[in-house]
């Protein structure tokens, strides 16, 4: 059994910051794995764990920067990892759904998984289109926001975490793309024998032209036109101060207001 | 030309996103001289088609189909729609189930998809207002193609007052039930349990700030000074430090306490989405810029490792 993980290293922004053009300046970004990708790479590792001969797989569309993020993937149990990215995807300001979905898919053709996983959404522009697209792509079945699942013979058995606790119970046939949710596992913190292994494990570039795809597969009608600070609709009263005294004028409104008393 | 919009629903009930889309349609098809035509699939489609009927609505079709929302029927009966009444823009909700549909629904129509939306303007071209990076900027995005999928996040948009009396229509869609490989077996319900937040009057909840499950003691403390009760952002429950019934927020409980103390909570959407209605909201966290601070009424930017405590000595803990 082969299992496909879409790993992303998203830009986390720090708490003061610049916009630069487009874009927050790249010294107030860093850049880490996915948190949905992270519990979704532990359910791909779980399972292999689990079961005999399966091979989990990482896909990342991302320059070199991300094989930083995507050595980490390896580090935790995936066995070998593809990078997708080209100088045309480099030019591109903004990586749609649509497209990142058309370079996935490329992937999975070659790789012909057995199930795919994919975080809900990434924590950066969260589109949270991604695995559906990809999944519509392959003229696979799917399944969105999951938060747990059991595989039997053909058929994922899902909870789908909706609003307001209440979760659906769904059967997807396989092959299929789940769409991972966080809270469902315990990611692991790579071991030191993980990371020393992560090192030596497979890591293969793939161009467009190697993927069999050309610039056309880039192609979009979406442009991504600006990017500002909202204005702070807050009117929040804010204490300044050493901490004993905010604490003491904060405890003075919740006083006024009838608590601890 | 016209906007269409697709409704939702969940275990017999229509869902408030409905009428905010068609708020949002309406809005969209007056900047774009179009019609406002609302769908719903599945369930008591014929009642749900009577209730979407709204100001400003011009048409509803309802496809009588099976009971609950099946993302396969769904993706169906939304491309039939779209074939015969070859809308410029489709709006669908972003909410859980539109994550399960929506893009499908692009892809098989070969549209260009827009997700989570707060904002659009069509004077010319469409512009889809989003957010970026846990709500720290706000983006927009143009569409330079004259179709569009949009979903829209939801409590954006005002819904339109009762009345006006658009036709409801049934649509036959024919769903290929061979394409159907998906099926909704049951729902569950998490939340249950021995404490009920949603009934408490102070709320001291805690965020991803807590850094360490150990940290949580502080939190206990304050709650204990105030006879308050303990609630946490959803951060906190993936991480299994509280259990899913103390969880704030969309996926988990609505609360509307008299005092909410969100404690180490950026306060994105989703979990604002759950204490919004609190009469006041005290904020404590180190991020001015966090977002939980447009909606506090009292804040405090500080380590929370030292207020806390403060806070808690203050009443006698």
């Amino acid at each position: 059994m082969k299992v496909l993980v879409t790993v992303t290293d998203v830009a986390v922004v720090d708490d003061e910051f610049e916009i630069d053009g487009l874009d927050v300046d790249d010294r107030y970004l860093s850049y880490e794995l996915n948190e949905w990708d992270d519990y979704a790479v532990e359910e791909a590792v779980q399972i292999a764990e689990d079961g005999a001969d399966v091979e989990v797989v990482t896909v990342t569309v991302g320059p070199e920067r991300s094989e930083e993020t995507i050595r980490k993937a390896l580090a935790k149990g995936a066995d070998r990892a593809v990078r997708v990215w080209d100088d045309a995807i480099a030019g591109r300001d903004l990586l749609d759904a649509e497209t990142k979905a058309e370079l996935l898919a490329a992937v999975a053709r070659e790789e012909d998984p057995d199930l795919i996983l994919s975080g809900v959404q990434s924590g950066d522009d969260s589109f949270a289109a991604t695995g559906v697209t990809l999944a519509e792509k392959l003229g696979e079945e799917w399944a969105a926001v999951v938060n747990h699942f059991e595989l039997e013979e053909g058929v994922a058995s899902v909870h789908r975490e909706l609003e307001g606790g209440v979760e659906e119970l769904t059967d997807v046939e396989l092959p299929a793309v789940l769409t991972i949710q966080t809270g469902i596992n315990e990611p692991r913190y790579a071991s030191l024998r993980g990371i020393r292994q992560a090192q030596n494990k497979p890591l293969d570039v793939q161009t467009l032209g190697d993927l069999g795809l050309d610039e056309s597969a880039l192609e979009t009608p979406l442009r991504w036109t600006a990017t500002y600070e909202p204005e702070a609709e807050g009117e929040a009263t804010v204490f300044e101060g050493g901490v004993d005294e905010t604490a003491g004028e904060l405890a003075a409104v919740l006083r006024e207001a009838g608590v601890g008393q | 030309m016209t906007v269409l919009a697709v409704a939702e629903h969940r275990r017999g009930e229509l869902r408030d996103v409905s009428h905010e889309l068609a708020g949002a349609g309406r809005e969209l098809a007056d900047a774009t001289d179009s019609e406002l035509h609302l769908a719903v699939v599945s369930g008591d489609a014929a009642s749900f088609g009577d209730e979407l009927v709204r100001e400003g609505v011009d048409a509803v079709h309802t496809v009588d189909y099976g009971e609950e929302f099946n993302h396969d029927v769904y993706v169906q009966a939304v491309e039939q729609l779209a074939d015969g009444l070859e809308p410029d823009y489709l709006l669908l909700p972003h909410t859980v189930n539109g994550l399960d549909y929506a893009p499908a629904v692009a892809e098989r129509l070969g549209l260009p998809i827009v997700t989570d939306a707060v904002g659009m303007d069509a004077d010319g071209a469409l512009e889809v207002t989003r957010e970026m990076y846990g709500s720290k900027v706000e983006t927009t995005i143009e569409v330079e193609s004259e179709r569009a999928v949009v979903t829209l996040r939801p409590a954006e948009w005002p819904q339109p007052p009762k009345g006006g009396d658009a036709p409801v229509e049934p649509f036959d869609a024919s769903i290929d039930e061979s394409a159907v490989r998906s099926t909704v077996t049951g729902f569950e319900e998490v939340a249950g349990g021995d404490v009920d937040i949603s009934e408490a009057d102070v709320l001291v909840s805690v965020g991803r700030g807590i850094e360490e499950e150990d940290n949580l003691d502080i939190v206990w403390d304050l709650a204990e000074a105030l006879d308050a009760t303990v609630s946490a952002s959803r951060p906190v429950v993936d991480s299994g430090w509280l259990p899913k019934n103390r969880q704030v927020g969309q996926s988990g409980k609505v609360v509307t306490p008299d005092v909410y103390i969100a404690i180490g909570i950026s306060g994105a959407v989703q979990h604002v989405a759950g204490m919004k209605g609190a009469d006041t909201v005290i904020a404590i966290n180190t991020d001015p810029n966090a977002p939980i601070f447009d909606i506090a009424d009292y804040g405090i930017v500080d380590d929370l490792f030292d207020v806390v405590p403060a806070l808690t000595e203050q009443f006698g803990g």
